[in-house]
């Protein structure tokens, strides 16, 4: 049953100000919600264990990622949610009712597919009805609503076209109105932007943003691209091997990686080994390479005299004199320049190479050359201690 | 000799070898043609043109008789074996694989590897017991008969196509709230319909064709077209022959052409 719109309306209004900002509102109702979910394909020696006891939380109204290599388990993640695949075990929650066991055509989900699956001896405008059409919807309702749809994703002028007589991201358009115009309360996109080219591509990630923001409906976008997601999504799952190493907001994602995995898999990072020398509660003080301690906050389980691994994202480290400030001190061995920022590959004293990379706010200017001594600093807060 | 990469056409003798195949091929068929409308009553001697021929053909009640009886079994057993051929298509291409699918597809193309000969006698022998436990001597056997073995090539064609549909349509149809029945009938259907057009096709063709087992397994008075000319040309052969032959060709050269444009289109 659909809420009572009326009762929502000064809170939709206050929504609409946030979005014509940009803002999206994620209420705190939940959309779907995975619990301790396994899923394993063949038996015996041939045994893959696609899923292992995930369990995630997706909020009505967000943009979720899913977000791993290939493999990782997010694209069984995202069946099991349409009910293409049934759980080996555990429970999956759609607006809190269990639909772990109903097939695809019971389920208030819509899916955008990898290849788009367009209906080749239908329209445009008989694909996008089609949903709608299986649901028993009026004529009238349905005419109404494929001219919404198809204005939604401008493609109104096209709806009298097959599908095999429009491009390749025209065809995107009319998967995605398709899967919107029976409102689902969850539309799952299964890697939709990878068929297109670079410049279509750009242009989809600020349409679907647009499309998500106006309709109002759950997003669970599944993707490798970590740019992707880092742009288009309220909070990222990142997976790997059948499970969730974090889920966070794209900015904890890329501040605040929790493990190497994560620090790796988006953006650059150096990892740099240290030493916890000092802990009371989560404060406490770790030690360099170089032998200098700072001061850092702690908050995975490792005691004094322990090894840790920090993650410091090449933006985050200025160069500076090699002197006492410097938390480090390193040769320059390469100098590469990108019009935007350069970035510079410096040898430490340890022998480890670390990369930096600096905006060219200014103009490039030659100030260093390979082979200069410089030194480095680092906020204590851009030291990410990861997990083990 | 440089040459930028291998041709077939420029092999020495391509041409006379494919000659010497089209004229084996086609020369006893254009033979039979042309004799049919011979005026005279040899099969081999030419004495002029004229439709005479084909006029006692049409005008011969056997002719007529066997004719309709054969384009009775070739309809029922064309639509019978293509809606079992479209099923058994479904079921092994459309269920996840099972212990004794392979058995299953055996089985279904039985008739292609046993010798006809042999489903012939052993159908002779079957119904010849079934005959005098129940005294019934009617069509139904040779029905029965180019039912079965019509259905592994309607099979074929079908499953072909199904095997070419991309699956996530019927999971697209299934996602957007249409029931397994309604995604047969609105998605897999449309899609599957020139398989299942080809494939009765096909199953006509052969039913309207077959000899051996027709031979066999007929009862008095039931001559097919091709069991009635077979028994003609064991007495004397006239230019008769020839006019029904060439009627029959006709019928086969636009039931395949028809088959042939089916399956090009979409696909």
């Amino acid at each position: 049953m659909r809420p009572t719109r009326s009762a929502a309306l000064p809170a939709l209004r206050e929504d609409r100000a946030n979005r014509a900002w940009g803002l999206n509102i994620v209420s705190a109702a939940v959309a779907v919600e995975a619990k301790n979910v396994s899923k394993i394909f063949g038996a015996g020696v041939g045994e893959v264990r696609a899923l292992d006891n995930v369990s995630v939380t997706i909020r009505q109204n967000e943009f979720f990622t899913l977000l791993g290599p290939s493999g990782c388990g997010k694209t069984t993640l995202l069946r099991l949610i349409a009910g293409f695949e049934m759980p080996t075990e555990g429970s999956i929650l759609l607006d809190g009712e269990e639909v772990a066991h109903l097939p695809p055509f019971k389920r208030h989900v819509n899916t955008v597919f990898q290849n788009y699956a367009l209906f080749p001896h239908m329209t445009v405008a008989q694909n996008v009805a089609f949903g709608l059409e299986m649901l028993g919807k009026g004529k009238a309702e349905v005419q109404q609503t494929v001219a919404a749809m198809l204005k939604l994703v401008r493609m109104e002028e096209l709806k009298d076209r097959r599908t095999s007589q429009i491009s390749g991201g025209q065809q995107q358009r009319v998967a995605l109105a398709r899967a919107l115009a029976p409102r689902p309360k969850v539309l799952l996109l299964d890697e939709p932007l990878s068929a297109l080219d670079l410049k279509l591509r750009k242009e989809m990630q600020i349409e679907l943003k647009r499309m998500q923001l106006e309709t109002g409906i759950t997003f669970i976008f599944v993707t490798h691209d970590q740019e992707e997601a880092l742009t288009m999504s309220d909070r990222i799952a990142v997976m790997s091997k059948g499970n969730i190493l974090q889920v966070g907001s794209p900015t904890e994602i890329y501040e605040h990686p929790a493990d190497r995995f994560v620090a790796d898999f988006i953006g650059e990072t150096n990892f740099i080994e240290a030493e916890v020398t000092e802990r009371i509660g989560d404060d406490g003080r770790i030690k360099l390479p170089s032998g200098i301690q700072v001061p850092h906050k702690v908050t995975t389980s490792a005691g004094v005299g322990s090894r840790v691994t920090l993650a410091i994202r090449p933006e985050r480290i200025d160069l500076v004199k090699a002197d006492a400030d410097a938390h480090f001190t390193g040769k320059v061995s390469n100098i590469v320049y990108f019009g935007t920022d350069t970035t510079f590959h410096i040898d430490l004293e340890s022998g480890q190479g670390v990369t930096v990379r600096m905006q060219n706010r200014l103009g490039h200017r030659d100030v260093l050359q390979v082979g200069d001594v410089v030194g480095l600093r680092v906020e204590p807060e851009a030291m990410q201690v990861l997990r083990d | 000799m440089a040459r930028a990469h291998f041709d077939v056409k420029k092999q020495t003798g391509f041409t006379t070898i494919a000659l010497f195949c089209f004229v084996m091929l086609y020369a006893p068929i254009l033979t039979l043609v042309v004799y049919s409308f011979n005026a005279g009553t040899s099969i081999a001697i030419w004495e002029g043109f004229s439709w005479r021929w084909y006029e006692s053909a049409f005008a011969n009640e056997q002719v007529q008789d066997a004719a309709i009886r054969s384009v009775i079994i070739a309809s029922f057993a064309a639509f019978v074996s293509t809606i079992v051929a479209t099923m058994a298509a479904l079921a092994t291409t459309r269920t996840r694989p099972f212990t004794g699918i392979t058995f299953i597809f055996a089985s279904i193309n039985q008739p292609l590897m046993v010798p006809e000969i042999v489903t012939g006698v052993a159908l002779l022998i079957f119904f010849a017991i079934i005959k005098i436990e129940t005294g019934y001597t009617g069509l139904a056997y040779l029905l029965i008969a180019h039912t079965a073995f019509c259905i592994p090539f309607a099979y074929l064609p079908i499953r072909a196509r199904l095997e070419n549909m991309d699956l996530s349509l019927e999971r697209a149809a299934a996602d957007l709230y249409a029931t397994p029945w309604r995604t047969f009938r609105y998605v897999t259907l449309p899609l599957l319909w020139p398989g299942i057009l080809a494939g009765g096709m096909l199953a006509f063709v052969i039913s309207l064709d077959d000899v051996v087992i027709t031979e066999l397994v007929k009862s008095a008075g039931q001559d097919t077209l091709p069991t009635y000319m077979l028994g003609q040309m064991r007495r004397i052969m006239t230019p008769e022959m020839n006019a029904i032959s060439t009627v029959f060709l006709a019928i086969s050269i636009l039931m395949v052409t028809v088959f042939f444009l089916l399956n090009r289109k979409k696909s």
